[in-house]
């Protein structure tokens, strides 16, 4: 097995004012991936890359909409074509964001309902294992994973959230009474049509190490970075 | 041309800001029954001509000033 097979590129996109780029990294490499950082004004990711991330942040200080600046970066290009063709997408908070503004994922994320930044542990409900972003979790299990923003509010209109029930691309939800933000319908993670692109809103990659509290993020990224290695070993 | 950009958020989308603005407005003794806050962009564009103008801006605003998923826009022109 090749070198990419075993420990997958995945590359860390980015932008002028990400900042949880290095915890990505970190987390991802503790997790057994080659994990990249990739400058947003980069027009291709590297090669043998078989999964993305776009890491939380305030990506060019969050100026008109989160992440609507963002989604012009060159790089995302890059990440657009990845996506159609089937690649692994993956943005937490900021990433989401710029993954909503980019049309990859549906709804819209709007200022906190409570108009105040949120910032600690919330309890998630794992709505579906077989996507390549839950794989190592349980079906129903409960996960505590911190979030931190100001901007976290998903919104969708209720035919459009109607449809991604039925689709299933509501995979992620705060347990009751546990919503930070006012999301409807309780949601924290939402991933495309195809399974492929999934954002979310709280922040796995602070959650890998027993010495800042819960590991259940390793659980997202770990299930990811399976879902790499798979990918890359099928493109050898 | 100048022109102006008016942004709102959609009627039913949950605009907390408005809301805050409005709960302050009552607490000053004023009778409001709702506000709602957007966002006004100027625009300064090379062309004269208004239709060109307008035209362009609503490529804007779907592009990149709006979110037409959440705001609406309407286009002014303040020197006509």
């Amino acid at each position: 097995m090749s070198d990419a097979a075993l420990k997958p590129v995945v590359a860390v996109a980015v932008f002028p004012g990400s900042n949880d780029d290095r915890d990505a990294l970190h987390a991802l490499e503790l997790l057994g991936a080659d994990a990249r950082a990739v400058w947003h004004e980069g027009e291709t990711l590297p090669r043998e890359t078989a999964a993305v991330v776009l890491p939380g942040g305030f990506s060019f200080g969050d100026y008109l909409r989160c992440g609507a600046i963002a989604r012009f970066s060159p790089v995302m290009r890059a990440v657009a074509a990845f996506a159609a063709d089937g690649g692994l997408v993956l943005g937490i908070c900021n990433g989401f964001q710029i993954l909503t503004e980019a049309g990859l994922l549906p709804g819209a994320l709007r200022p906190n309902a409570s108009l105040s930044f949120v910032c600690r542990d919330v309890t998630l409900r794992v709505e579906r294992t077989d996507t390549p972003f839950m794989s190592r979790c349980d079906a129903t299990q409960e996960l505590t994973i911190p979030v931190k923003h100001g901007e976290g509010c998903w919104f969708a209109d209720a035919d459009l959230l109607a449809e991604l029930e039925e689709a299933g691309q509501l995979v992620l939800r705060y347990a009751p009474g546990e919503n930070p933000n006012g999301a409807v319908a309780d949601v924290a993670g939402v991933s495309n049509a195809d399974g492929n692109v999934f954002g979310l809103m709280p922040h796995p990659e602070h959650a890998v190490d027993a010495l800042l509290g819960s590991t259940d993020g390793a659980l997202i990224l770990g299930s990811l970075v399976d879902a790499a290695r798979l990918s890359a070993a099928a493109a050898v | 041309m100048r022109a102006t950009v008016l942004v709102r958020p959609k009627p039913g989308i949950l605009d907390p800001q408005g809301q805050a603005v409005s709960t302050s407005l009552r607490h000053l003794g004023f009778d409001v029954a709702e506000t709602r806050v957007g966002r006004v962009i100027d625009v300064d564009l090379a062309t004269e001509d208004r239709d060109a103008a307008r035209g362009e801006l609503e490529r804007m605003c779907e592009q990149l000033l709006t979110n037409p998923l959440i705001e609406s826009y309407e286009i002014a022109f303040p020197d006509a």
